[in-house]
């Protein structure tokens, strides 16, 4: 990155002193008619890998293909959570090499993305859930991530204002608190990845759909897009609840069903929710931006969907959630509610590697915990590309693993996609 | 709000069914018992971007079971039958 375009205190001085305008953060780049890798879908997991495919792997005649705009999708979608709580083998270790990852990123994209690790706090409501949380806090200890556990008296010193009264209907048993998990910035996410990608070479194209794929047999050599047809070495699909739309046109189908998930925020209150809470009694998480809105979510509206509207019996629910654990939220108004379409798995696990199709890489299948994986999928698909096998991390999240009976189900609530 | 024409009930809320998925598969014959045939009806999903054909179980009316035609780009339901008279009836 030249001195010129590098953010910095200096050069913020000197363009506030100067009046100079400052440059556009990436090009506005025309395909070319060949790349080495073309990366279907700007999201932050088709942004990333590009980045990390130029900065750990020296690739950057790459191209990244977005529909829309870049971060037009569940990357802007999100509740901006990042947390490494996991407690399957495999999961425990990618999600803390992600939240390390997002622990550096600010300086390593020379992008602000504003993470705040103000801790995740998971609530217990009875000794059976406060058990499993005790397991899971040991797994993540001895995987060397913090994890405290909480007794009802430490969560109530810790967050003074949610229901500890003797009529709730859910009364808080105890909790495990991640202080390293917090949020980030999430669009700046998608920016940040996408100049320090244009930087070191990358092609980012949008409104640029992709139509099909030009194959020679069983390999994938191209794409047809809405601005003309692509070669590319490689190829890598990373559009989330569109993955089954594109690989339809392989006559491919995946185990993935889309469905919708709704998130919300409030009007803007001074800060008082200083860390990021999840309901033990139903899936529902919250926090506070830095806007000061009250940003939370529950759970998927429960049939397939690509509508990316959400249905107003999910938004009571939701409000439910909100006012059973912290009843002053009655008070607050919500001023909007939208959807993201999800890529539901069988196993609530993504998705991530080789495909039956020659130079053809999937990314898929994030369910509704994409986001916090960013900067780790991104560093091990691009490792995956680089070297054409899968990276040590992500090698129990072959698109196969059924087959093999090796399902990967963290919550353990059976392979049923619109369970998980 | 989706509604669901139930052909017993007429159109009611889709909060009084329980989704049950893709209704355009078909069960292989038990005789099968090859991996590959169960793990491709089990698993794998058409997930179309428009048409859908979907079970949907009415558990707080009639308590029948549907098949929906339902768009998933729009939700638009085009039409509803008993699943007991067949998958396009």
């Amino acid at each position: 990155m030249s001195e010129l375009s590098r953010y910095s205190a200096w050069s913020i001085a000197r363009r506030g002193l100067s009046g100079a305008r400052w440059r556009r953060a990436w090009r506005a780049a025309e395909p070319r008619k060949s790349y080495d890798v073309v990366i279907i879908g700007g999201g932050g997991h088709g942004l990333a890998t590009a980045y990390y495919l130029a900065a750990n792997h020296g690739i950057t005649n790459v191209a990244v293909l977005e529909r829309g705009y870049l971060g037009s999708g569940n990357v802007g979608r999100n509740t901006t959570l990042v947390r490494s709580n996991y407690q399957l083998p495999g999961n425990t270790e990618f999600f803390e090499h992600s939240l390390k990852l997002w622990e550096g990123l600010s300086h390593e994209l020379n992008y602000n993305v504003m993470l705040s690790q103000r801790g995740q706090l998971v609530l217990a409501h009875g000794p059976g859930q406060f058990d499993v949380l005790a397991r899971k806090g040991n797994t993540m200890r001895l995987n060397g991530i913090d994890a405290e556990l909480l007794e009802r008296e430490d969560v109530q010193r810790l967050v003074p204002f949610l229901d500890y009264s003797s009529h709730c209907r859910f009364p808080i048993y105890g909790g495990l608190f991640q202080p390293r998990a917090g949020t980030v910035r999430h669009d700046a996410v998608a920016w940040g990845y996408a100049r320090a990608a244009d930087h070191l070479g990358v092609d980012l194209i949008e409104n640029c759909e992709v139509t099909g794929f030009v194959r020679d047999g069983d390999r994938v050599t191209g794409v047809e897009t809405s601005r003309g047809v692509i070669n590319a070495g490689r190829t890598v699909l990373s559009v989330a609840g569109h993955s089954s739309h594109l690989t339809r046109l392989l006559n491919w189908r995946l185990p993935i069903e889309s469905h919708l998930l709704q998130a919300f925020v409030t009007e803007s209150i001074k800060p008082f929710l200083d860390h990021v809470i999840s309901f033990g009694a139903d899936l529902y998480y919250i926090s506070q931006s830095d806007r000061g809105g009250m940003v939370f979510g529950g759970h998927i509206d429960g049939f397939n969907s690509y509508t990316q509207r959400g249905q107003l019996p999910k938004v009571q629910t939701v409000a439910e959630c909100a006012i059973a654990l912290m009843p002053g939220m009655s008070r607050l108004r919500v001023l909007r509610h939208w959807g993201g379409i999800q890529d539901m798995t069988p196993d609530g696990s993504p998705f991530m590697g080789r495909t039956p199709f020659r130079d053809l890489y999937l990314n898929a299948g994030w369910c509704y915990q994409g986001f916090k994986a960013t900067p780790a999928t991104g560093w091990c698909m691009a490792h995956t590309i680089a070297h054409e096998e899968e990276h040590p991390l992500i090698r129990h999240l072959g698109v196969d693993r059924f087959e093999r009976g090796n399902g990967h189900d963290e919550y353990g609530l059976g392979l049923w996609t619109y369970k998980q | 709000m989706l509604r669901i024409p139930c052909p017993h009930c007429g159109v009611r809320d889709y909060t009084e069914f329980r989704y049950a998925g893709d209704a355009s598969k078909s069960r292989p014959s038990l005789e099968i018992t090859d991996v590959k045939t169960w793990h491709d009806h089990v698993f794998l999903f058409d997930n179309p971007k428009g048409m859908h054909q979907e079970y949907w179980q009415h558990v707080q009316g009639c308590r029948q079971w549907l098949v929906l035609e339902r768009d998933t780009s729009t939700n638009t339901v085009s039409r509803a039958w008993f699943a007991r008279q067949g998958k396009s009836s």
